[in-house]
């Protein structure tokens, strides 16, 4: 055989090789996510059936229906957890980019003292476990009056998202070359003029994923909520899947389903702001 | 159009100061080039004109403004970058359009200052382009044409041609050349390119460790640099500088070799006086060769051997030791000279230079 055309069948296995790899891994990626769509779909039984039931025999929406029915018909106040979790998430997300943007900004572009150790501080906060922190910040909030309210877990998640949205954001403008604002200053731009024409459209994709970070952290968060709420009043989705718990059982499926319930807006928000992810917008500004 | 004044102009950053107190006049339309190796404060300089950097003290006039604390926008300059700086989300014509837009002109206007300004760059057919898809070449031109289009009092070119490769340029230099013939307005021209500041400029500045050396028309600082420093900066290749003794009429080099003292200097020094003696390439040549230089010629005659040659195809680079240093010299109608071989050199000595070993300043008057 030639050379030619034991180098082509090499490139054939090696090709093949890739795609059973990349399926692997996304199969293990996927399949919890699979698994949980499934298990609210089936009775308890087959979830607890031991060898696992791998085919569901029947399906049905029984779990999404009892879930919306009202508390005393295996209900649970889905409506209220969802508001709340959404008025946190998306306040805290606005709250945290707002800073980030400013503070990311700052460290990309100006130079003070003491720049290198604040923001190594801001990166330490982060190595902090957030359920130490609990125990510490249950104390606070219980002194201030604030546990159980939309506010205490507002301000405590745009503690924890800040670091992360001013590190991101700090790389995503260092990206931009400054002579493009001092471009737009000679072209007659205030300082904030050039930063909203023409730094802020460029560094907008860095922006959008540094949100998308901050609202599926947020919205995922379940070892300070479970803490800090007590009710309806602030209880968010995470902290409901705990209501499926009584003393002596787990409603597996119900759990499954609220999950699924708390998937579906972060996955649609995540495929919208998607678009905006692009890379390479700054290409062409500069020599290259 | 209008004149640009700097008057004891200081740069520092902490306590390190780059720009000391320099002082520049820029006539209206005027074409004025700073020029000066890299960290001698020409960018700088330009920056502080364009209030992109602020000053530490002096004034800076433009026109009979005085503009030290104005932020740029408020200083009516328009700016070519060496990066060139385009806006990557914005269409050649956008980029064009932006100054107009954010001073608030109407769309018609705006897009009939564009047609202008696209028309005499050539840049019609790349209107609707992003800056991505165009060649080095074009950006530069659509850099220009976003300065061109709001008709600035004055322009600044921040070493605009530095990132192209050597072709394209020596043609963007002769479209600046006749842009600045079309356009007819003030501009200050950062470059660290002797010659693009010689081929395009009406007056040179150059500049060295925050200093201004020399200012002057090309063929002036080129004839008579006033210092060592712009002898050697202007000019390419660069000016034969030696270090010399003088004693009895003559210039005694380090190893004992002398040339006699050229006439015009010989009133100006002292016996046993350390100078620089300085001659151009192109006045020191195999004998036959050079390039004539009149009656007044003052020339003399070494037998020298050859270390080097570059052949340039009309004219050979000749490479020769002389006291103890090697001498570029211009052979014209070259022919062929192996390395070794002796041969007559001719030093035109009245186009030499003198500076001062210690000032290191011209000695002419």
């Amino acid at each position: 055989m030639d050379e030619n055309q034991t180098n082509r069948i090499k490139q054939i296995l090696l090709k093949i090789g890739h795609l059973v790899g990349l399926f692997i891994a996304m199969a293990i990626i996927c399949l919890p996510g699979l698994w949980i769509v499934l298990s609210s779909l089936r009775p308890t039984v087959e979830i607890m059936a031991k060898p696992p039931v791998w085919i569901p025999e029947s399906l049905s929406f029984d779990a999404y229906i009892a879930m919306f029915s009202g508390v005393g018909q295996g209900g649970i106040p889905v409506l209220d957890y969802f508001r709340n979790s959404i008025i946190i998430s998306v306040t805290s997300t606005v709250i945290a980019l707002a800073i980030g943007l400013a503070g990311g900004y700052a460290f990309a572009r100006y130079r003070f003292r003491g720049k290198t150790a604040i923001f190594l501080g801001f990166m330490l906060t982060r190595t902090v476990p957030g359920i130490a922190l609990s125990l510490p910040l249950f104390f606070v909030y219980a002194k201030l009056g604030i546990i159980d309210t939309h506010f205490g877990l507002i301000i405590a998640y745009v503690a924890l998202n800040v670091p992360f949205t001013v590190w991101l954001i700090d790389g995503f403008f260092r990206q931009v070359p400054r002579d493009l604002a001092e471009a737009a200053q000679i072209d007659g731009c205030t300082r904030w003029q050039a930063f909203w024409q023409v730094e802020f459209p460029l560094a907008r994709s860095g922006i959008a994923s540094a949100g998308i970070f901050a609202f599926l952290i947020s919205w995922n968060e379940f070892a300070l909520a479970s803490q800090l709420t007590r009710s309806t009043n602030s209880k968010t989705l995470p902290v409901g899947l705990l209501d499926y718990t009584a003393e002596f059982t787990i409603d597996w499926r119900g759990m499954c389903a609220l999950a699924v319930v708390m998937i579906i807006p972060a996955l649609t928000l995540t495929f919208i702001v998607q678009k905006h992810l692009v890379s390479g917008l700054t290409s062409g500004a500069v020599k290259g | 159009m209008a004149t640009v004044s700097l008057k004891n102009l200081v740069k520092k950053y902490g306590s390190l100061e780059v720009v000391h107190a320099i002082n520049l006049d820029v006539a209206d339309r005027e074409f004025v080039a700073l020029v000066g190796p890299s960290g001698c404060g020409k960018s700088t300089t330009l920056r502080m004109i364009a209030g992109l950097e602020p000053i530490s003290g002096g004034h800076i006039h433009i026109g009979d403004r005085e503009v030290n604390n104005l932020p740029p926008r408020q200083r009516n300059i328009s700016m070519v970058f060496q990066s060139y700086a385009l806006y990557p989300h914005m269409t050649v014509a956008e980029n064009m359009g932006f100054s107009l837009k954010i001073a608030g002109k109407s769309q018609d206007q705006i897009a009939s200052a564009v047609a202008d300004a696209a028309k005499t760059l050539g840049l019609e057919e790349l209107l609707e382009r992003r800056p991505s898809q165009l060649s080095g070449g074009q950006r530069q031109r659509v850099a220009m044409g976003r300065a061109i289009v709001r008709h600035p009092d004055v322009f600044l070119f921040d070493e605009p041609l530095s990132n192209l490769d050597a072709k394209l340029r020596m043609q963007m230099r002769t479209e600046i050349k006749k842009l600045h013939a079309k356009v007819q307005s003030t501009v200050i021209y950062v470059t660290h390119d002797q010659v693009e500041a010689m081929t395009l400029a009406d007056r040179i500045v150059i500049m060295r460790d925050g200093h201004i050396e020399q200012v002057g028309p090309p063929e002036e600082v080129f004839r008579r640099p006033a210092t060592r420093f712009v002898a050697g900066f202007i000019g390419s290749p660069t000016m034969n500088l030696h270090n010399a003794v003088v004693s009895d009429g003559r210039l005694v080099f380090g190893n004992g070799d002398t040339l006699p003292l050229p006439g015009q200097f010989r009133d100006r020094v002292t016996a046993g006086q350390k100078v620089i003696f300085g001659l151009r390439p192109d006045d020191l040549y195999p004998t036959g060769h050079g390039i004539h230089s009149g009656e007044a010629a003052e020339v003399h005659s070494v037998e020298v051997p050859v270390s080097l040659t570059e052949p340039l195809g009309n004219e050979t680079l000749v490479f020769a030791e002389f006291a103890g240093q090697d001498w570029i010299s211009r052979m014209l109608n070259p022919k062929t000279l192996r390395s070794g071989e002796r041969i007559s050199l001719s030093f035109d000595l009245s186009q030499s230079h003198l500076f001062d070993a210690g000032t290191e300043k011209s000695l002419r008057e």
